[in-house]
């Protein structure tokens, strides 16, 4: 079952459901009934700045499902992607990334909207041999919008790949990456942030094959969800027979900060090698209580005190973003949502968390 | 002045404080001894409002403002300050900016303005140097990798940056060697003032050879059953609790 397919023939039979085991948490086919007719083409005029605007030597759009279908990174630079969806339609795009070899490059990918609309985002990144990507993801989609993004990452032999999500979320959302990782000296950094309120969902599902000696991947995911909110971690990292001298370790800790909020992990670590060094932990809380007091003996507001630590637990992902500018801009859209402090540029009127 | 009359606290439903009366006068340094399960620990925590210690009957004030009534960072802002006996870590925020962030809330609560980065950064760097303290921990996630007496230290610093009108020590010197106690004291000792007022909760005398107390009281099944002079200490020293026990 495929999100696009369904979107081209408008087909909900089509839509991926809880049926399929790695759809289990994120049930489309349960939420949408009829699929919305085609979205109409955006005007450039009609599209804001995003967060990035400034940051980037390139910069890409899709707008509506529509843009360029493929991009070439053949010298070291920054490039914005920059996913705009409007209106209640559906749509789809699909984007070729290919990183040439030796090359270090920056993608800085941000995926925003407004309206209930239904879209899917296709990319397909490849990285040449020895080539370095950092690859951020900023999410921030209407609270009544369906939004899958799926990357399928092809590594090289010493190639590098640091990436960092960080959503808040849509009515229902999901990105995801797999990673085709060679060994060979290659490596691999997938990390995540989801902050979640009102009655948003993330899914942040990873899926990484190590098929060759000497790989190495490293990730780190960190959600904090309250109200109705439901986060959903799938990691699965493979190490094929043969993939000896991998390196993996997996982290997934979330806070859960109400009742009804919610979150389904489902970390998974699957080796057929035999010398390989791996390791996972996964651990779902509530803030400290005792930290909470000590923060408040010291005069901190409790409001105030709440958002401290939530923001200290979630800037552990954050601290690790590599390019300065994508960081602070990363930090300052978590802080907005988190205590309120001061407006984040490209943030629009979003809700706090 | 702290005047605490006839206070009951409960934990989990079982009373721990019996109807405790103390008064700690403006510029006076106490001392609360006592044996283990004593009350010693509720009574920090119940005078700076932490959830879970009730307060059944009773009044504590500072200077006649009732201090139970308020919240806990209000009791802060108006001058309360607990030494914690384990400190906590918290990883992510950084010491300097932790201390920032409770100094200007303080302010912002009194009305006074914010201290501004620099005026910040001169005031921590001081502190520190007066209480040894490398400046680089300061940088770091909050008593996050540091030792006992690295905390305590961080306490003491924290202390001497929010400059409270009220200092409750609870267990101070545990877990300090002897120079890091010495450090520690001549910290609390340079808070001396007439302003000021001193609480200082301990099992062992030791402390009190570096903190002189004006006053010292025994507390005993959750009140306070001797009071005396700083020979009051040496005589709990010599003699130990059990007499104090048996009265209560």
């Amino acid at each position: 079952m495929s999100l696009a397919a369904a979107i081209a023939t408008r087909d909900a039979d089509a839509l991926p459901s809880r049926r399929d085991e790695d759809w289990r948490w994120t049930d489309l086919r349960g939420l949408i009934r009829t699929v919305p007719a085609p979205s109409a083409p955006l005007a450039a005029e009609a599209i804001e700045p995003g967060p990035f605007a400034g940051l980037a030597a390139r910069a890409l759009t899709l707008a509506n499902g529509r843009g360029d279908a493929a991009v070439e990174i053949a010298a070291d630079q920054v490039v914005a992607l920059d996913v705009v969806s409007q209106g209640d339609g559906s749509h789809a795009a699909s984007l070729q990334v290919t990183v040439a070899p030796g090359v270090k490059a920056t993608l800085l990918e941000t995926y925003r909207g407004a309206g209930s609309y239904l879209a899917h985002t296709a990319l397909a990144i490849r990285l040449g041999e020895g080539a370095t990507l950092e690859r951020i993801v900023l999410t921030l989609e209407d609270p009544e919008s369906v939004a899958v993004s799926q990357a399928e990452v092809e590594l090289s032999a010493q190639a590098e790949l640091v990436q960092t999500t960080v959503t808040f979320g849509a009515r229902r959302q999901r990105l995801e990456t797999r990673v085709s990782h060679p060994g060979g000296h290659a490596k691999l950094r997938l990390d995540g942030a989801y902050l979640l309120a009102g009655k948003r969902h993330a899914d942040l599902t990873t899926a990484v094959t190590h098929a060759g000696l000497h790989g190495e991947t490293d990730q780190l995911t960190k959600g904090v969800v309250r109200d109705q909110a439901r986060g959903v971690f799938q990691g699965r990292i493979v190490v094929a027979e043969g993939a000896d001298h991998t390196e993996a370790r997996m982290g997934h800790h979330a806070l859960v900060l109400s009742d009804h909020a919610e979150v389904d992990a489902k970390p998974e670590l699957e080796i057929y090698a035999d010398d390989v060094s791996c390791a996972h932990g996964n651990t779902v809380g509530a803030l400290d209580e005792e930290a909470l007091f000590y923060i408040r003996q010291r005069g901190v507001p409790e409001a105030e005190a709440r958002a401290l630590l939530v923001e200290a637990f979630v800037g552990e992902v954050i601290d690790r973003i590599d390019h300065d500018g994508a960081r602070e801009v990363a930090r300052a859209w978590a802080a907005r949502k988190l205590g309120g402090r001061g407006a984040a540029p490209g943030m629009g009127t979003d809700r706090d968390l | 002045m702290l005047k605490i009359q006839d206070l009951h606290a409960t934990v989990g439903g079982a009373e721990i404080l019996k109807g405790l009366t103390l008064e700690v006068p403006t510029g006076e340094v106490h001392a609360i001894m006592g044996p283990n399960g004593a009350g010693k620990s509720t009574l920090s925590y119940v005078l700076t409002g932490r959830e879970g210690y009730e307060v059944t009957a009773g009044s504590a004030t500072l200077d006649g403002e009732d201090l139970l009534a308020q919240e806990p960072n209000e009791r802060a802002a108006r001058g309360v300050f607990l030494s914690f006996q384990y400190p906590l870590e918290i990883p992510g925020v950084p010491a300097l900016t932790f201390i920032r962030t409770a100094l200007n809330a303080q302010r912002k609560a009194r009305g006074e303005p914010e201290i501004t980065a620099p005026q910040f950064l001169k005031l921590a760097r001081e502190k520190s140097a007066a209480l040894k303290m490398d400046f680089d921990m300061l940088k770091r996630g909050l008593n996050v990798g540091f030792s006992g007496g690295e905390k305590k230290r961080m306490e003491i610093l924290q202390m001497s940056m929010l400059e409270p009108r009220l200092l409750l020590l609870d267990e101070t010197d545990s877990g300090l060697d002897i120079d890091a106690l010495r450090i520690v004291s001549e910290g609390v000792n340079a808070l001396r003032s007439p302003e000021r007022s001193a609480l200082v909760i301990t099992h062992y005398q030791r402390l009190l050879d570096y903190i002189k107390p004006d006053r010292v009281h025994v507390l005993s099944a959750g009140r306070i059953v001797a009071s005396g002079g700083p020979e009051l200490a040496l005589e709990l020293e010599r003699e130990g609790y059990d007499r104090y026990a048996r009265a209560a």
